[in-house]
């Protein structure tokens, strides 16, 4: 991807529940890059104006779950003038299929971005089997 | 809508006239019409960034939601009636063996001005960037705020 590219403007991606929301507001997908290396999976999404305290990461049964409430000093104030973007909470959800080590999972939040590392198991080191012969 | 009003009456599209040209012409003013008066929250300028605009009785606050770009690459700049908001965000390089799955996020530059109304305070404008969202704060000059009068 260049960098002298011009950044077009994007709407935000509004998610669609299978279930019915008890909280009223609208609620979005981040933008995600996955990546896959060797060692681990990483991942990195867009949430802009949540605070870490109010961002959820939560793994069970192979399935991410990311959800992320955005802090109330973003939401304006006094008269809307101009509206071209909505706020709300941001929810997406994967399925890996990789087995991942819980324990070192890493997650870090800056600037309104989220990157999630998400280290592989280590497997067995493949070894050659000499075959015999008999 | 837009589509309906200018091709809508098919039976007028082949005959050419005098007044044919300028019944286009006024259509085609009103079609800039609908953009120039547009209302508050329905749709955008599609100029990254979306930017939010709003209005107290003290200030305008301009906000825009840029996850990932770091105030060093931003770079905001207001004169007695605009505001522009420049930069660039950046999207890091990643190990050379990453496959990637999903590429959804974009890098780029983007510029925006934003026309402002006479009756601000440019010499006390303050911007925020935090947790990915800037927000412009525009004080009203001392004029235009409203004021309390104490009656005798």
């Amino acid at each position: 991807m260049s960098d002298n590219q011009e950044l077009k403007v994007r709407e935000k991606q509004s998610f669609d529940a299978p279930a019915e929301q008890t909280k009223p507001g609208p609620v979005f997908t981040p933008s995600v890059d996955i990546f896959e290396t060797e060692k681990a999976i990483t991942l990195l999404a867009d949430m802009p104006g949540v605070k870490a305290d109010d961002l959820m990461v939560d793994l069970r049964d192979d399935t991410l779950t990311l959800a992320g409430e955005v802090s109330d000093n973003v939401k304006t104030t006094g008269e809307k003038v101009l509206e071209e973007y909505q706020t709300g909470r941001y929810y997406r959800q994967f399925s890996l299929s990789e087995v991942i080590d819980q324990e070192k999972i890493d997650a870090k939040l800056s600037d309104g971005v989220l990157r999630l590392t998400l280290p592989k198991v280590e497997k067995a080191t493949p070894r050659r089997i000499a075959v015999q012969v008999g | 809508m837009i589509y309906r009003t200018l091709f809508g009456d098919p039976g007028r599209r082949f005959k050419t006239s005098a007044a044919d040209l300028e019944e286009m012409r006024r259509q085609v003013d009103r079609l800039f019409d609908v953009f120039g008066t547009r209302q508050a929250g329905r749709g955008g300028a599609g100029v990254y960034p979306a930017i939010n605009i709003s209005e107290d009785t003290d200030a305008y606050t301009v906000s825009a939601e840029l996850p990932g770009v770091k105030s060093k690459d931003l770079d905001l700049n207001v004169t007695a009636n605009q505001l522009t908001l420049a930069g660039e965000r950046r999207i890091s390089e990643e190990a050379a063996d990453a496959r990637y799955h999903r590429r959804e996020r974009e890098a780029g530059r983007f510029s925006r001005a934003v026309a402002l109304p006479d009756d601000i305070d440019t010499e006390n404008v303050k911007a925020r960037l935090a947790d990915g969202v800037l927000t412009v704060t525009i004080p009203k000059a001392e004029k235009a705020r409203p004021r309390q009068i104490a009656i005798q």
